[in-house]
């Protein structure tokens, strides 16, 4: 059963129009206000239905910008009704769109009509992560001469700072094959979506990139975006997969500007 | 103690300043990112730019890229959508920070917003609403509007709405309630000519009127658009203000009275869905151009004399 975030609370005086014109404006059957009229004794059914139709399309139009690949995977019939029950249920709460849909995604795992799809919901994680990454703060990634001014008996003790854009999704499907296929208006292919996948979302300088990381990967970054030093955060990677190379963990954090910046804790 | 031993240490952080492009007399064009590389690249003709603020309230990213890309080399003017200032609640004090913000980085030369609200009970529908012109209305709206001068550290101008219904409780014409404001708050005014259009329409009064009646001194900027037609439930024309085609004939022609008797004013086309390659953009602006340099002059030459 959905939540009814729409009922306000009884009018007071002082936001009697506001609020009784919300009162009718997201519910279809409710009758037109008594508050407002059209010109000269006119009626203001149609009218006021423009208003309900603006509302309800625009942020449905702002859900289907933050999930294209969404959208395209159900078509637009099912998008479109799917968002209409999420903006009952979860009207935005802030006038940024972009900011907007967070709780998709938790939505889309919980919609009825989409248990067939059980990797829909990741694949819109991914979709959110991609957005939120666009609109990060600007910052410096961390690059090679980093780790190679260190000593080699130090680099365990680095402590490396997330740059503000990077994103980790953790899926249990195929969530970042899905994403990148349906991204685009190219034809795609059938997918095995049983495989599991970690995306891992940057915005080195300013295209936003999602790739797929090997198995390891995402423990490694999660455990050094959570403050520990490199050295814990390789053996976090290994006791998950034991084929980890820390190697090939550190040419991927460079290469996708994971990090922002490189500390060095004195030895204690 | 830790050490940096980042090899690019942190940037320091210059604010951006940019030259104080003039925006008198010119046209100009809604700044959508599709038209980016045109713009860069020189396109003509171009007067101003105009932004929703809204989409340039994120941390970083491409959208400040482009805005300080484009405001280097142009006048911009700053449109909020989203205020909210018709409500009778409080505004959002975190919004305003960031319009705040954004006025001080990027030295806008228009800062607007709309006479509507969005917001209600920190839920926020995303259009244009109407409210009620009362002494009620009156003062919350003008209280709003002061905080928000006080928060940019200058005059805003407040856009008319284009609006399709009507409220019992109003005790006063729209022109009457805006009047008042401009004369209470000190605020510049917005005039949307394609709203008056839309509105008259919808409401069966006659657009001169209302301009003969609209305080065209406090006016500071212009709005020009497309709208939709729809029918009403007495199956009359109930005009829709969609901004996503050409501006009717119908409002060039109340532009250009508009001109003849306010001068030449900045003026922007807006269009904001089903948005057309540039040099059709471009050529509705130039359009705009031509008529603020005739009835500039005919402004001129009755000011002359």
């Amino acid at each position: 059963m959905l939540l009814d975030l729409f009922d306000a609370a009884p009018p007071t005086a002082d936001d009697f129009y506001s609020a009784a014109f919300l009162a009718a404006l997201l519910k279809p059957n409710r009758e037109t206000p008594t508050l407002v009229s059209g010109s000269a004794g006119k009626a203001a059914v149609k009218r006021f239905n423009v208003y309900r139709n603006n509302v309800t399309v625009s942020l449905i139009d702002a859900l289907a910008a933050v999930y294209p690949a969404v959208q395209r995977i159900t078509g637009v019939e099912f998008f479109r009704a799917m968002a209409r029950f999420h903006i009952r249920e979860t009207p935005p709460s802030s006038p940024l769109l972009f900011e907007y849909g967070r709780d998709f995604p938790a939505f889309i795992e919980r919609y009825e009509y989409a248990q067939g799809m059980p990797w829909l919901a990741d694949t819109a994680r991914i979709e959110r992560a991609w957005l939120d990454a666009y609109h990060a703060a600007d910052a410096p990634t961390l690059g090679a001469a980093a780790l190679a001014s260190t000593p080699a008996e130090r680099i365990e003790d680095l402590v490396l700072t997330p740059q503000p854009a990077a994103r980790l999704v953790r899926s249990r499907y195929a969530a970042v094959t899905i994403f990148a296929a349906n991204r685009g208006s190219e034809p795609v292919e059938a997918i095995d979506a049983s495989q599991a996948e970690d995306a891992l979302i940057t915005r080195p300088e300013f295209d936003v990139v999602v790739r797929r990381l090997a198995p390891g990967h995402a423990e490694f970054l999660s455990t050094l975006w959570a403050g520990r030093p490199l050295g814990q955060a390789a053996a976090a990677a290994l006791e998950a997969h034991p084929d980890f190379e820390i190697g090939m963990g550190l040419a991927t954090l460079i290469e996708s500007g994971a990090c922002a910046s490189a500390q060095l804790g004195d030895p204690s | 103690m830790m050490r940096d031993v980042t090899a690019n240490p942190e940037r320091e952080a210059s604010e951006p300043r940019f030259p104080a492009h003039p925006i008198a007399g010119l046209a100009g064009t809604s700044f959508k990112p599709q038209h980016l590389k045109a713009i860069l690249a020189g396109a003509k003709p171009l007067g101003f730019l105009e932004v929703h603020a809204e989409n340039y309230m994120g941390a970083g990213g491409p959208p400040h890229r482009a805005l300080e890309a484009v405001r280097r080399d142009h006048p911009l003017s700053l449109h909020g959508v989203c205020m909210s200032i018709g409500a009778p609640q409080a505004l959002d004090k975190a919004h305003l920070a960031r319009f705040a913000d954004l006025v001080r980085r990027y030295e806008p030369a228009l800062v607007s917003e709309h006479l509507a609200w969005s917001t209600h009970d920190r839920v926020f529908y995303n259009d244009l609403l109407p409210l009620p012109y009362t002494e009620a209305t009156l003062r919350a709206v003008s209280d709003h509007i002061e905080e928000v001068q006080e928060a940019i550290g200058r005059p805003l101008l407040l856009e008319n709405p284009s609006t399709y219904v009507l409220f019992r409780e109003s005790t006063m014409s729209e022109t009457d309630f805006i009047r008042a404001i401009a004369a209470r708050t000190g605020c510049g005014l917005l005039l949307d000519v394609n709203n008056v259009f839309v509105s008259a329409t919808n409401h069966g009064f006659s657009p001169l009127v209302y301009l003969a009646d609209f305080p065209l001194g406090a006016v500071g900027e212009i709005h020009l658009a497309g709208h939709a037609e729809q029918s009403d439930d007495e199956g009359e024309p109930l005009l829709i203000d969609s901004h996503d085609r050409p501006v009717s004939d119908a409002v060039w022609k109340l532009f250009e009275k508009v001109i003849e008797r306010a001068g030449p004013t900045p003026t922007l086309i807006e269009w904001d869905s089903e948005i057309p390659e540039w040099p059709r953009l471009a050529a509705e602006a130039a359009a705009a151009q031509d008529i603020l340099e005739r009835a500039g002059a005919v402004w001129m030459r009755a000011h002359a004399a």
